[in-house]
């Protein structure tokens, strides 16, 4: 798992030069200070994580038992609650901001964002399916999955069989995603590449789990462990 | 204003002259050959320009040995050392693609007669 992870939300695309003067594509997230609401432990709650918010939230919007949960915190409530799964809390507490440069430039990190809904969509969209032949005889077919299984044998459609449908909407990671810049007094994080989602929708960066990156950072917190 | 415009400004350049489809012009480009770097000028005619902001990009077109040639540069590329215009082009089309249909003296576009100022 991540060794640390922020929250922030997508501003858009545009591009910038590095010093080779070669054109890097970027997307741009807004990372305002994060206020940690909660503290959660492998003792208390089963596994670690921290529970935060960030900008600034509705008071009348927020139910009673969230007021509640905020108040105890002592934190001002946010925009959203988010859950940020870490490997360990140990040095988080209660009402600690985190900012931008938590990310360094260079860092590979995931991203984590609710994609764009698609709606309905066909075989195609959904799935890459070929579609058919715009000729040979095709009579409004052009865009239709094909066959969907065999004859008699078994005589239904195996469960799982792509096909149409909603598409979109759902949670996706992207991994390894390079930082470009990482900018606290202006809250924001340049990432290298697409993410997920709309504007304006809810990211979550965390220091990649995978590639060599992440291999490299595994090896170093377990040397750690073994010298504590 | 967009919000992705924050990042653009700063890599916004503020030396570039201004000029529209029609117009001629020197471009200064710098080519790294290994480690040496020179400035190769590019002269020809800007049929378009696209996009805004950072992304924003102009089409520069000669005929060169008789084979047109077309280069597009982003116009805030720090690989152009300089954008120099030669003349303002009379026009009245945004987009000149009908030049390369033409060749010879139909291709000629007219001067713009600047008023006495």
């Amino acid at each position: 798992m991540a060794s640390k992870a922020i929250v922030g939300e997508k501003l858009g695309m545009t591009q910038i030069w590095d010093e080779q003067h070669r054109a890097v594509p970027v997307t741009v997230l807004k990372v305002a200070p994060v206020r940690v609401v909660q503290v959660k432990t492998p003792e208390r709650e089963g596994y670690s994580a921290l529970q935060v918010t960030w900008g600034v939230g509705r008071r009348s919007a927020l139910t009673k038992p969230e007021h509640g949960h905020f108040e105890s915190a002592g934190v001002e409530p946010g925009r959203r609650l988010v859950e940020l799964r870490i490997d360990d809390t140990a040095g988080y507490e209660v009402g600690q901001q985190l900012t931008a440069d938590l990310m360094t430039p260079g860092e590979r990190v995931d991203v984590i964002a609710v994609s764009k809904g698609k709606g309905f969509a066909g075989g195609m969209k959904r799935h890459n399916f070929k579609g058919q032949g715009a000729s040979h005889g095709n009579h409004k077919k052009h865009r239709a999955p094909g066959s969907v299984g065999a004859c008699a044998t078994p005589a239904r459609v195996f469960k799982g069989t792509r096909m149409a449908g909603r598409m979109g909407g759902q949670q996706v990671t992207t991994l390894n995603v390079e930082v470009v810049q990482a900018d606290a007094e202006r809250e924001l994080i340049l990432v290298r590449g697409a993410v997920p989602g709309p504007r304006g929708g809810v990211v979550v960066l965390r220091d990649t789990v995978k590639g060599d990156a992440a291999r490299g950072a595994a090896g170093s917190s377990a040397s750690k462990g073994e010298s504590k | 204003m967009n919000p992705t415009d924050i990042i653009d400004r700063d890599y916004l350049r503020d030396d570039i002259p201004v000029f529209f489809p029609g117009d001629t012009l020197k471009v200064h480009v710098r080519v790294v050959e290994g480690t040496r770097e020179r400035v190769q000028v590019f002269q020809g005619v800007v049929i378009r320009r696209q996009g805004s902001g950072a992304r924003e990009t102009f089409t520069v077109r000669k005929v060169s040995f008789g084979v047109g040639v077309e280069r597009t540069f982003p116009v805030h590329s720090p690989m152009l050392a300089q954008i120099e215009v030669v003349t303002h082009g009379d026009v009245r089309r945004a987009k000149l693609y009908y030049l390369r249909d033409r060749i010879g003296k139909a291709a000629k576009i007219k001067e713009k007669r600047v008023a006495r100022s």
